[in-house]
């Protein structure tokens, strides 16, 4: 067949992008340019990408170009985000290898005079009969110009790049400290930005002064539009000083209060009601002889990135090139036109390296920042870097969520049923989803556009109600999603989005529940789970903890916590082991985690490691702190984390499965920690909080509430 | 207006002219183009832009020109010998201790500094030393690993 099969057709990208040119390119230098629309964020996508793209074509990894996202020559690949670029992009591009690295045998078989399978390839050099071609001399420019079409893909069994750790291809310029990411850009002729925003929510400019900051050497405009506000200088320091002076002299509507319970606020401004999972068998629930109930919290998280966004933006007459660390490049400049009230088509928008986001940052609204002020630069570049607070206030953060549960035990401590509901705002105003632009600054302009609310992505990957439906098999169950539009504070994309708070929840209950049956907390969740995949990765976690070895101590504990992130991707089970002091310290954690087929290994248990760590401080530290209008976290010293004393020994169980299917592991680790932590202090203590984060304050009111 | 200030940079004697309270960091940055030294915080909060001031680790956002200038910095660039990498590079390398990266030039500067204070720390005094450096990707034991590990090939 001619046309790409339909099975092929559902792998990953290509669905969106058949053709073949769009994702490969062989280049002179005996090198293979590949495009993904995927960008690096830390994670070391662009590493495990170029380990497949070697291992299907078979040669060195060193010849495998990664490009950085473009909008004007990669693939539209949507957003870099729900641990899918293994999925997406790897998968396409394990397809669209498989196929050239058919028609490059195919043109060698004919330039050697021999069958295709009397040929081998090593490391892009094609022998057969003695002689030997390369693909390079294969290759014409028109080869690649045609649809992925159906090839097969190499038998995992043969694999010699996939599934062995590589090093990462960015880091030696990030650890040399050689200028690599998007802060670092200098451009010819470049002007420095500064946006001046108060540090709490407004509705308007009332009055601006800009007397002092037009007397500082260097500015050379202070830009106004409606309640956007923005200097341009030609030294950064200048820029700084002269938004500082902006700031001083800016007189600002507030906006309304925020409400001051906000879990209370959230339950009682919900307007949907979405019921997400119903089971029912009256026989079953006749049953009941006891039942439990409990409700749990989670504050506002920032995404607290240790580098503030950044942005470089030129005009060239009508055109608009952007550069930016967004996570989804085609989509920012979807909303960049909007705003900017321009065509799609005069704007690129490159995306170039970041910190690490964990999410929706500050990323896509300081590129919209830069265009701004680069429309009022002329044809110069303009570099725009948020300063910490400015990344504190205004980007978005990871909502906050109220959960209630309760369920009911048989006479056996068997779980027969189950209800979950949970309030929450949406977790995604990522831009590209409306037909407003989801840009900070878009909503000040002297036409302002409207904020869209935050959403909720469908199941079964959901958002707010990531992971709320337990994998466990209860007989009856139901599971409820409360909406809240109106938003008080402005949420998105937070790393696993609703996944933390509902594994938290979930995984906390369980263990209340197994206390009132009496059963041991790893055997009373066996005893509830059907997935082979599922209690293997509880027993592996379970077993490298020693855990019917513990013994108890005074003020120490041991828990353990689960999910199948997405109820789609990654098994992970976490076991913590801590201990109780002042405050509430992680001395251990053991996860075990299954993501099908193990691409980097050295990669995976980065993720892991690094994801199981970050739930570690959001658990026992983190909460954005609110004022009368807005965050009033605006530094380090508001919003603590997790410091190098604090952090926990890791280790990690990696259960390799080549003949299942990658999943992406970046945000597995992130419930299922928390849940261990929480249960394990429980276990010290014999006291359940409930409310995140465990801060001693915490402990000691759940201590005296007894 | 902008002074002149003499700064020894990675032992290069150089001179940049802004105002004297312009914090080190963008004379580094702008002026003399390293930019290994990031801005993560303007406080110094969080250690990425720490650089070696006669040999301790200190923000380079939060130093003034003036108060830098006749004085030995050491960027993360000048950290090894002309043009190769530090044997704390060498092991951060090894260990692939990061993932975003943007923490680390601050972190080899303030192992660069327990270093040459104390060759060879305890992994308390490794962790202890880092205390001033956030890490948000949660490399902290990787990073942890990779000073001890250039702790102990300068004994072999």
């Amino acid at each position: 067949m001619n046309t790409v099969s339909d099975r092929l057709k559902r792998t990953g990208s290509l669905e969106k992008n058949p053709r073949l040119s769009q994702w490969l390119r062989l280049e002179r230098d005996a090198t293979v340019s590949v495009f993904s629309g995927k960008v690096e964020i830390g994670q070391g996508i662009l590493t495990a990408l170029a380990q497949i793209v070697a291992e299907e074509l078979s040669i060195a990894p060193e010849r495998v170009r990664m490009f950085a996202a473009d909008t004007s020559l990669s693939p539209n690949e949507g957003v870099t985000s729900g641990s899918l670029s293994i999925q997406d992009s790897g998968a396409a591009l394990r397809r669209a290898c498989a196929h050239a690295r058919a028609l490059l045998l195919e043109r060698a078989a004919k330039r050697l005079g021999v069958s295709v399978a009397d040929l081998r390839v090593k490391d892009g050099t094609v022998r057969g009969a003695g002689r030997s071609t390369t693909y390079w001399e294969c290759a014409d420019k028109a080869l690649f110009d045609c649809e992925v079409e159906e090839a097969s893909p190499k038998s995992p069994r043969d694999y010699r790049i996939v599934g062995k750790p590589a090093p990462r291809s960015d880091l030696p310029d990030k650890i040399a400290g050689r200028p690599r990411y998007i802060q670092d850009m200098v451009l010819p002729g470049m002007l420095h930005g500064r946006v001046v925003r108060p540090p709490q929510s407004f509705v308007g400019l009332v009055s601006l002064d800009d007397t002092k900051a037009r007397s500082i050497t260097g500015v050379v405009a202070i830009v106004r539009d409606g309640g956007f506000v923005g200097v341009l200088a030609e030294r950064e320091e200048a820029a700084i000083s002269a938004q500082r002076a902006l700031r001083n002299a800016a007189s600002w509507k507030a906006a309304a209060p925020l409400p001051r319970d906000i879990h209370a606020w959230l339950r009682e401004h919900s307007i949907d009601h979405g019921v997400i999972s119903e089971k029912v068998d009256a026989q079953a629930k006749s049953k009941e002889v006891r039942t439990l109930t409990a409700s749990y919290s989670k504050p506002y998280l920032s995404h607290a990135s240790i580098g503030p966004s950044c942005a470089l933006a030129q005009f060239e007459g009508d055109r608009l090139a952007v550069w930016s660390h967004s996570q989804g490049i085609f989509n920012l400049r979807h909303d960049l036109a909007k705003a900017l009230d321009m065509p799609e088509k005069a704007i690129v928008v490159r995306h170039a390296e970041g910190a690490g986001c964990y999410g929706h940052n500050g990323a896509d609204d300081v590129a919209l920042d830069a265009a701004l002020l680069a429309r009022a630069a002329g044809s110069r570049p303009v570099r725009v870097q948020w300063m910490r607070d400015d990344e504190f206030c205004w980007s978005p953060c990871g909502p906050a969520m109220a959960l209630d549960l309760r369920a009911s035990l048989d006479a056996q401590g068997n779980v027969i049923a189950w209800q979950h509901d949970l309030w929450s705002n949406g977790h995604s105003s990522r831009p590209g989803r409306s037909d407003q632009p989801a840009l900070l600054a878009s909503w000040h302009l002297s036409e302002p556009h409207e904020r869209p609310p935050a959403i909720n992505m469908p199941l079964p990957a959901g958002a707010a109600d990531r992971n709320a439906v337990p994998l466990y098999d209860f007989p009856n169950q139901r599971v409820v999603n409360h909406y809240v539009r109106e938003m008080p504070v402005r949420t998105s994309a937070l790393r696993s989005l609703g996944a933390y708070a509902n594994v938290f929840a979930i995984e906390s209950f369980m263990d209340e529940l197994a206390q009132a049956a009496n059963a041991d907390p790893v055997a009373f969740r066996l005893r509830h789970l059907g997935d082979s995949r599922a209690r293997a990765v509880i027993e592996a976690a379970a077993r490298r903890a020693s855990w019917s070895g513990w013994v108890p101590n005074e003020g120490r504990g041991h828990g353990i916590g689960f999910a199948k992130y997405k109820n789609l991707g990654a098994y992970c089970a976490a076991v913590a082991e801590v201990e109780v002091g002042h405050e509430v310290r992680v001395n251990r954690l053991i996860l075990a985690v299954d993501v099908g087929l193990v691409i980097n290994p050295d990669g995976v248990r980065n993720q892991i490691e690094g994801g199981a760590i970050q739930s570690t401080s959001w658990t026992l530290k983190e909460q954005l702190k609110l004022g009368e209008h807005g965050v009033a976290s605006l530094g380090w010293e508001d919003y603590p984390i997790l410091k190098f004393s604090d952090v926990p020994a890791v280790e990690i169980e990696l259960i390799n499965r080549p003949e299942l299917s990658s999943v992406g592991a970046g945000e597995a680790a992130q419930g299922p920690t928390a849940a261990a932590i929480a249960n394990a202090v429980e276990n010290a203590l014999g006291v359940r909080v409930r409310d995140l984060p465990l801060t001693p304050e915490r402990i000691v009111a759940a201590i005296e509430a007894q | 207006m902008g002074e002149r200030f003499k700064l020894t940079v990675n032992g290069v004697q150089t001179e940049t002219e802004a105002s004297g309270d312009t914090p080190l960091l963008y004379a580094l940055r702008n002026d003399l183009a390293l930019k290994g030294t990031r801005f993560g915080c303007g406080s110094g909060q969080c250690g990425a832009c720490f650089v070696l001031i006669d040999g301790h680790a200190a923000p380079a956002c939060d130093t003034p020109l003036w108060s830098a200038a006749g004085k030995s910095i050491t960027t993360v660039e000048g950290l090894g010998p002309s043009g190769a990498l530090h044997p704390l590079q060498e092991a951060f390398l090894a260990e692939q201790a990061a993932q975003c990266g943007f923490c680390t030039s601050g972190i080899l500067i303030s192992a660069a500094a327990l270093l040459a204070n104390n060759p060879r720390p305890t992994e308390t005094e490794v962790r202890a030393a880092l205390d001033r450096n956030l890490c948000r990707c949660g490399s902290h034991n990787r990073v942890v690993r990779a000073v001890l590990r250039a702790a102990a090939q300068a004994h072999t």
